[in-house]
């Protein structure tokens, strides 16, 4: 184990019983003086702690597995239109009436990233292309944009339109332990799958020609990525909603404790995600704000947009 | 004895029916105008790019039915754009030409150790690559494809964008690899550098070989007259020739 993942975990063993104290009831521990204090930490604050957890730790993991996939640090999992996809399964759920059946929505937007995933591998996958790969998704992700803001255009009824723009906002609000094993399966499975790209990962540090001289096989790497990739957010999206710069910013934060290969950059990542939206959705339920909480899709891009700014700027004396 | 075997390659465009039979203990310059095919040829050889026809051998087996990773441990290959995505440390590097390698830490560490000494950059292991030289960076890029210890190392223009000392110093380097039994194959640009280093060379001329042989021979002013329409001529003693145009 490295240090700065060692870091993170003692941090996470510090954040985790915190964030169950915190919310618009203190739970004092020493004093429990509420009556239903069990209830609100088992069954509120514990899955939906444990689900930012595995949310985090997917977006931070295919955060740091993108960027190491098309060598740059500015990539994000957004851009392989999985998690528009996935929205879009999720707004479809929605539209057609069946999310008030709780597990139908989730599977719907599982769906969604599936479609994505197949639509990426059918235009890109026989070559392994990364460029080609990069322009399908962005195009994946306008097509599945475009549709969502169909769907809430035409939407039935006034009802299904607020709740579709309030959903793709992304929450972890009321989320019971149903979602926890709706998520954590698939997000286990693409972390693996991501895990065991990350030396063809380290490879293409030095670019195409030189991983495939060193054995990577272009097309093996594309698989592992679409699908880890697309399990991990896939999952995320369809338990929390749009949840964006999650994968943009934890790889940045961790990159410099570690040596900076790719592989070595995927367990720091997820953990830190895991940290970072753990915080975040506890700040959301403690911010005091008039008309219900601030939701966590909008904190994290509040963060992220900043951050993503001066990210360029700073990159901008390179660039220019 | 182990031989890379070229037999009559063609790629659509870029090389009609090239056949060449290249050696350990050599070292091979591709040489040729631009657009010759000598990126092609080089990237045929290193298993890269499939051939449209004929086909490419190694110990006698078709290189195309090795699997990625056996290719991977017999043949090195330093291409010429020298990316380094990440600001890694020479070390991590270096490292990176243990991938197709299955071994324990303790004989990749001693391998990566191997490089970087047999380059003379033992003391530059722990720094960052972007604060590395032109030179260093040239060197360290080579050590990268030494650490997997390959018996092949394919490199396209390695001693371009280097200056004379560099130059001097990595192609020596290259040259002790061969004589330490590997096969090096190079695309050479410099015809003076190629003259001046290479056992061997094969000159390309519209993906065609228009001749294959020791330096001199290959490379003499009739065939340079030929290949690049340019009237030159060499200068200087066998081991330091200079081309001089007119």
């Amino acid at each position: 184990m490295t240090r700065p993942a060692l870091i993170l975990i003692l941090a996470l063993l510090l954040t985790v019983p915190l964030s169950l104290l915190a919310g618009r009831v203190w739970i004092d521990p020493l004093h429990p003086v509420i009556a239903n204090a069990t209830v609100i930490l088992v069954d509120l604050r514990l899955p939906r702690a444990v689900l930012a957890l595995v949310v985090g730790a997917g977006l931070g993991a295919s955060g740091a597995a993108m960027q190491g996939y098309l060598r740059n640090p500015l990539a994000d999992p957004g851009l392989f239109g999985i998690a528009p996809g996935a929205a879009l399964g999720a707004v479809c759920a929605f539209f057609f009436g069946y999310a008030s059946q709780g597990v139908l929505l989730p599977v719907f937007a599982l769906a969604g990233a599936a479609g994505a995933m197949a639509l990426l591998a059918l235009i890109a996958g026989r070559t392994g292309s990364v460029a080609l790969f990069t322009l399908a998704g962005m195009m994946i992700a306008s097509l599945a944009g475009a549709l969502t803001s169909l769907a809430i255009s035409l939407s039935p009824n006034p009802f299904a339109l607020s709740e579709i723009v309030t959903w793709l906002m992304g929450a972890l609000a009321d989320r019971s332990w149903h979602d926890v094993a709706i998520a954590a399966p698939p997000t286990a499975l693409g972390l693996a799958l991501l895990w065991l790209a990350g030396r063809s990962l380290d490879a293409l540090s030095l670019g195409e020609a030189a991983a495939r001289s060193l054995g990577v096989e272009p097309a093996r790497l594309l698989w592992l990525m679409v699908l880890g990739v697309g399990l991990t957010v896939g999952a995320g999206v369809a338990v929390a909603g749009i949840i964006g710069f999650v994968g943009l910013m934890v790889p940045h934060m961790v990159r410099p404790f570690t040596d900076r290969r790719p592989s070595s950059l995927l367990v720091p990542s997820a953990l830190g995600g895991a940290l970072l939206l753990l915080v975040a959705d506890a700040a959301c339920r403690v911010l005091p704000l008039e008309g219900g909480e601030l939701r966590l899709g909008i904190a994290l891009s509040l963060l992220g947009a900043p951050f993503f700014l001066g990210l360029l700027l700073r990159m901008r004396k390179g660039l220019a | 004895m182990s031989v890379l075997e070229a037999s009559d390659l063609t790629v659509p465009d870029r090389l009609h029916g090239v056949s060449a039979a290249l050696r350990p203990g050599e070292v091979t310059a591709i040489c040729g105008p631009n657009g010759a095919g000598k990126s092609t040829l080089l990237a045929c050889l290193a298993g890269l790019l499939a051939p449209a026809a004929g086909e490419v051998r190694l110990d006698d087996a078709p290189l195309a039915a090795l699997r990625p990773r056996e290719r991977a441990r017999a043949i090195g290959f330093l291409p010429q754009d020298g990316e380094v995505a990440w600001d890694l440390t020479v070390e991590a590097l270096v490292a990176l030409g243990r991938l197709p390698w299955a071994a324990p830490a303790a004989e990749n560490r001693a391998a990566v150790a191997q490089a970087l000494a047999t380059l003379d950059l033992s003391r530059l292991a722990k720094r960052q690559v972007s604060t590395l030289s032109g030179g260093e960076r040239a060197r360290v890029l080579l050590a990268r494809v030494l650490a997997g210890s390959p018996r092949w190392l394919l490199a396209d223009e390695p001693l371009a964008s280097l200056d004379l000392a560099h130059q001097l110093a990595l192609a020596g380097h290259l040259r002790a690899q061969a004589a330490g039994g590997a096969g090096v194959v190079l695309v050479v640009h410099d015809l003076a550098l190629a003259m001046n280093h290479a056992s061997r060379v094969l000159v390309l001329s519209n993906g065609a070989l228009a001749a294959d042989g020791p330096p001199e021979q290959a490379l003499a002013e009739e065939v340079i007259a030929r290949v690049w329409s340019v009237r030159a001529r060499w200068l200087g003693e066998p081991g330091a020739r200079a081309l001089v145009a007119g």
